[in-house]
């Protein structure tokens, strides 16, 4: 493990802001569990917890926890000068931090989506589930961590995406959803897991471009702005 | 200390030279920093300058985070802005107490050796502890450290990999007088040993302690630079101004003018203003003089003796 990814890891784990992870994803098992129980049908529960609340609200959240997190938060407390002041190509710096967010993100998404996929309709939905979302984990994270290069204010740039673009918008203006990473991991886990469930609004061949453009595009994005990383000039 | 002055008595193999040509940077319509030009050789040398003056700007541009607006900053004909190779010869210790505190003093600084590649990370971390003489805290997360503790975690951080040039701002703040002493011997043997060292203070007394050259930097330009006794000379010998009130001001007054010290005396209401050439002989002389003359001395006010009046004097020189 590389000194970079040891330090973001301890650094992520270390801060209470981790905690926030923990209650969303137990909303979507116990809401799964408690239909499934009830004897619901998985057609009337199924798009509105694992679509609605899983893909819609669970993911983005914790990718955007997580991904401003994991050089956000350095940056916010100024520890991001003793990795800055070394002579490491910042690429080396980037990359294990986005192995890192992607890493926690899609682990924290992927055990209630399973069970809840596993509970809805099959264990290959869970799964399809499971892997479309550690897609969507990497685009999200690639561009919540170039977004806390960017701006900032990250977490409120990345609520705004979330809620406003994908959202909102993305309810009332068709074309929208094109450019949302949600749509893209429907579309992904529709295609691994075919059930009445899901319904995508793009293409899996989009879907799937687009989710590598943004990754590698927010990623490289990153890197250009670490590179040119300024202190904030407080005069004193 | 025997440890510290064995490493440091090691003649340094090689020197760096930091050099800056006619930098400036501004942040909109405000000027931070206003055409400095200064080459840094081996040795400690003291920014000194009041709050505001450019210190942390400038130094953020000598450590490569931040570009300058124009001129140039350069290591050993590299330039220090969007160049990460420059951090194997370059250490910095920010003001901002920035540290990973859940992370000890040992891992921390271990980690900077791992980053910098080290062949032996581990023996060159013990290394920089014993330099700072943390030995003692170092397996205690950095959270339960003083201000000065942290202070000295980060210095052994910036020194893991012994580079020629070490850069520190504000460095004395918030340590205890033998903390602040042993540092100030640090920073020497690291300067007598071949080091490049710069370090910023708003207090003289922290530079005259430990540097023997000075860049005295006033409102974002290079006010002085050079000897620091020379500074200090220019410094104390600069009219001092005192607000006297006595029981007979005009008596006072005539008596003061055939003082050597006294340079000027003004009159009015409120007392006396006078000017004195040399700060010590004036207030050993005015006691005397009011003491002849039966006049009974009510107040004596120093005034502007803020560093930032003293260095704007120096600016006008």
């Amino acid at each position: 493990m590389s000194t970079v990814t040891w330090i973001t890891a301890r650094g992520l784990f270390g801060r209470r802001r981790f905690l926030m992870l923990l209650p969303l994803p137990a909303v979507l098992v116990g809401l799964a569990v408690l239909c499934r129980s009830l004897g619901v049908d998985p057609a009337e529960w199924g798009p509105p917890v694992l679509v609605g609340l899983g893909l819609a609200v669970v993911l983005p959240v914790v990718s955007l926890v997580v991904g401003t997190g994991v050089l956000g938060a350095e940056i916010d407390d100024g520890t991001v000068v003793h990795v800055l002041t070394k002579p490491l190509p910042r690429w080396q710096i980037v990359l294990p931090k986005l192995a890192v967010a992607t890493g926690v993100s899609a682990a924290t998404i992927a055990v209630p989506i399973v069970v809840a996929g596993v509970l809805a309709d099959s264990v290959r939905l869970g799964v399809a589930l499971a892997a479309a979302s550690a897609l969507g984990a990497l685009a999200y994270s690639a561009l919540f961590l170039a977004l806390s290069l960017v701006t900032r204010r990250p977490v409120l740039l990345g609520l705004v995406y979330v809620l406003i673009w994908e959202g909102l918008l993305g309810r009332f203006v068709s074309g929208t959803k094109v450019l949302s990473v949600q749509q893209w991991v429907i579309a992904l886990a529709d295609r691994l897991a075919p059930t009445d469930l899901l319904t995508g609004a793009v293409s899996v061949p989009v879907a799937a471009v687009l989710t590598a453009l943004v990754a590698v595009g927010f990623t490289a994005l990153a890197i250009d702005r670490l590179r040119s990383f300024s202190v904030a000039g407080e005069t004193s | 200390m025997t440890t510290l002055s064995a490493e440091a008595t090691a003649p340094a193999v090689t020197t760096s030279t930091l050099a800056l040509a006619g930098v400036s940077r501004w942040y909109g319509n405000v000027v931070a920093v206003n055409d400095v030009s200064m080459r840094l050789g081996p040795g400690v040398t003291g920014l000194l300058g009041p709050n505001g003056a450019g210190k942390t700007t400038l130094l953020h541009m000598m450590a490569g985070f931040l570009a300058p607006s124009r001129g140039t900053v350069t290591l050993d004909g590299e330039p220090t802005w969007r160049n990460p190779p420059v951090y194997r010869r370059l250490g910095l210790v920010s003001e901002r107490e920035a540290v990973h505190t859940f992370l000890t003093a040992y891992e921390f600084v271990l980690a900077s050796a791992k980053l910098h590649r080290l062949p032996d990370p581990a023996a060159a971390a013990r290394r920089a502890i014993a330099l700072v003489e943390l030995e003692g805290a170092q397996d205690r997360r950095i959270g339960t450290y003083s201000k000065g503790m942290r202070q000295r975690a980060r210095v052994a951080a910036a020194l893991v990999h012994d580079p020629q040039v070490l850069l520190l701002d504000e460095p004395f703040n918030g340590m205890d007088p033998r903390q602040r002493l042993h540092m100030m011997t640090l920073l020497h043997s690291l300067g007598d040993a071949g080091r490049t060292i710069l370090f910023s203070s708003h207090i003289l007394e922290e530079v005259e302690q430990v540097s023997g050259t000075v860049q005295v930097m006033v409102a974002g330009r290079l006010a002085a630079s050079g000897d620091f006794r020379t500074i200090r000379r220019l410094m104390t010998n600069r009219p001092h101004v005192f607000a006297v009130r006595s029981t007979d001001d005009r008596a006072l007054a005539v008596a003061l003018m055939a003082e050597p010290s006294v340079t000027g005396v003004e009159l009015d209401r409120t007392g006396l203003t006078v000017k004195a050439g040399d700060y010590g002989a004036f207030t050993r002389a005015l006691p005397k003089v009011a003491l002849a003359r039966g006049v009974r001395v009510r107040q004596l006010l120093p005034e502007d003796e803020s560093l930032e009046s003293v260095f704007s004097y120096l600016l006008e020189g």
